[in-house]
């Protein structure tokens, strides 16, 4: 959704752009965006992918006016009734897919779900993103001491599993969308680091960068303007797969009591909350929110498919 | 290879530090710890006094430094409701995790090699087409929700396999009774069957997926061009002289594969009520028993970094390539 927006010009990283000659990448753009559209239509599975993307996030952005019901609104006469029934006075259905315990609305609960799982998902990657491109960025252009530092603290990170740490900083710092951002960013970062510093290695000594230099330009404006460009394209794939992966831990650490407050709608909590009334057979608890996961995170892994072979059509098939 | 091997243990040390710097930076990023230790109702003087007892009150150095010197003996810590060594604790479940962990690791693999060759065999196929797009799924279902509709259609619905509980192997085998151990194992598979597929489903996903574009890539050589036209049955070429460059990739994810799995672990044991060390953390998270998440996110840390090195060791010892760079 996101990604072929926010990059100018998705050419293959090994095609420096050059700051002067911005008009005519531009140009080049216009048809860049004419390629991906007949490439999405071409290969179906990312047009749908795309569309469901689209329809979550206006979930996301308009939940409130689009929910039913208020998703804390309860009542215990109306607790655990199953979805698509037709109330019998009004001859509507109440509550599409159904309540649970405590009367909420499932259906109502689910949009809301949808701002915090997007919300989160996309807040931790740009974070996370933020931090690490900066921090290749960086390591690469300066390497010696700078380098080294920030890739052994990379390396300690990769060295064990993050989610073991994750779990304990929520415990001590507690629940919340803020503390949860910034623990998911943390485990974010080093990925985007490794991939920012090796292209700004390569970047580093070819001409149009010498040549910047010699007309004077500061080291902060050769990053900025020469080299950040160029590293731009493979961060977009895997932006899409990372928010993939993040909703997918928010869900889990949601699932565990660790993420927001249990008041919070997510799509996490509404399926910890479904596990007490498995037994009794209230399937759709747990069944719909799970959907939701599902589809989102299918379809930002389809389209970071897609996007990966167009803009590296080398790696098609593979 | 000495070298190497230097090297290697170097770094794994250095994240084993690494590992023990955040473990106790996590405990007082809240504050002062010592009000985990005493009830609501302590006075002032009690605070004090149990403050100074526990030592939170010397330089946050000299408390990390103690730290470290009762780890190297054994002392995790003590847990705050059970009132004994976390690592105790710890311990007494870790079986049933590993149980539950290899096995889904043996799962994932022995599953996803035959079904990547295939895959890459038929490249472009619907067969092909259809296994990816499993296997894309497989990657994008949350393995907690798997869990649960596991438990609501396969467990509760057909009634074939068990929802819960746990028939132990390893405890036995450990103790030296393999009689009991052996009269366990088919249970105990039974026992695994959901949980193991709830852990790694995901994996096995990822690995199909790795293991056909790692043999995609192979089959394109130059060497196996020589091998099919020196008349060698296609079977042969697979099997015999790609599969083994193939796996490549898929060994060394092997020791990482084992951390990513533990986690998944955490979430199936709260599920299936798993008598693990995932559960144990679960209900120590509920009653903020940091300590003892403090010990478990140790220990498996260790494990995770001891593992690897070996499997790193093991690996230079086949490829020398590795060594060399």
């Amino acid at each position: 959704m996101q990604a072929s927006g926010q990059s100018p010009t998705p050419l293959p990283v090994s095609a420096p752009r050059v700051a002067v000659l911005d008009s005519a990448a531009h140009v080049g753009s216009v048809s860049a965006w004419k390629r991906a559209r007949t490439s999405i239509i071409k290969a179906r599975w990312p047009l749908f992918a795309l569309i469901i993307l689209t329809f979550m996030l206006f979930l996301a952005l308009f939940g409130p006016s689009i929910a039913p019901k208020d998703p804390n609104r309860n009542s215990l006469i109306e607790r655990l009734m199953p979805p698509f029934q037709v109330n019998e006075e009004t001859g509507r259905m109440e509550f599409l897919l159904g309540t649970d315990a405590l009367g909420r609305d499932i259906y109502s609960r689910i949009i809301y779900g949808a701002r915090i799982s997007i919300f989160v998902g996309v807040a931790a990657v740009i974070v996370g993103g933020f931090v690490g491109t900066l921090a290749g960025l960086i390591a690469g252009y300066y390497g010696g001491v700078i380098d080294d530092v920030i890739m052994r603290l990379a390396d300690i990170q990769l060295a064990f599993p993050f989610i073991l740490l994750t779990i304990m900083v929520l415990v001590v710092l507690g629940a919340g969308v803020g503390n949860l951002i910034i623990v998911l960013a943390i485990g974010q970062w080093v990925t985007y680091a490794r991939i920012v510093r090796g292209t700004t290695i390569s970047q580093r000594e070819k001409e149009y960068v010498e040549a910047a230099r010699c007309l004077g330009a500061s080291s902060l404006r050769i990053i900025a303007v020469q080299i950040f460009p160029n590293v731009v394209a493979p961060l977009t794939v895997i932006a899409s797969f990372n928010v993939a992966s993040v909703i997918l831990t928010e869900a889990s650490l949601s699932f565990l009591g660790l993420g927001v407050p249990p008041t919070v709608p997510t799509w996490g909590g509404i399926l910890a909350e479904s596990r007490d009334q498995l037994l009794g057979g209230s399937w759709w608890l747990a069944v719909f929110p799970g959907v939701a996961i599902m589809l989102t995170v299918l379809s930002l892994n389809i389209l970071g498919d897609w996007l990966r072979d167009f803009l590296d059509p080398r790696l098609r098939d593979r | 290879m000495w070298i190497y091997i230097a090297r290697r243990l170097a770094q794994s040390i250095i994240v084993i530090l690494g590992v023990t710097v955040l473990a106790f930076l996590t405990l007082h990023l809240a504050g002062d710890p010592t009000y985990l230790y005493v009830s609501e109702r302590a006075s002032e003087e009690e605070i004090t006094d149990a403050r100074q007892r526990l030592g939170f009150d010397r330089p946050l150095g000299e408390q990390y430094l103690r730290y470290i010197g009762g780890l190297l003996q054994g002392d995790f810590g003590t847990s705050l409701r059970a009132r004994k060594p976390a690592i105790d604790l710890v311990l007494e479940r870790l079986p049933a995790t590993l149980e539950l962990t290899f096995f889904a690791l043996i799962l994932s693999l022995t599953l996803a090699i035959p079904i990547g060759i295939i895959s890459a065999m038929r490249r472009g196929t619907a067969v092909d087409g259809g296994v990816m797009l499993l296997a894309m799924l497989g990657q994008s279902i949350p393995g907690f929700w798997l869990g649960l509709m596991l438990v609501l259609f396969v467990g509760l619905q057909l009634r074939f396999l068990p929802i819960s509980g746990h028939v132990p192997f390893l405890q036995p085998l450990l103790d030296g009774d393999i009689n009991t151990a052996l009269t366990n194992l088919p249970q105990t598979i039974r026992h695994l069957i959901l949980p193991g597929i709830t852990v790694g489903v995901f994996s096995l996903s990822r690995n199909a997926r790795l293991v056909r574009s790692s043999m995609l890539e192979v089959l394109s050589l130059d060497y196996i061009q020589t091998a099919r036209s020196k008349g060698l049955p296609e079977r042969a070429v697979v099997l015999r002289h790609a599969l083994r460059n193939a796996l490549i990739p898929i060994v060394t994810l092997v020791g990482l594969e084992f951390g990513f799995l533990l986690s998944g672990v955490v979430i199936a044991e709260t599920i299936f009520s798993w008598p693990g060390v995932g559960r144990l953390v679960f209900n120590a998270i509920n009653q903020r028993d940091i300590p003892l998440v403090q010990t478990a996110v140790v220990l498996f840390s260790f494990m995770f970094v001891g593992l690897n090195l070996i499997v790193d060791l093991i690996y230079a010892q086949l490829d020398p390539r590795i060594r060399l760079n």
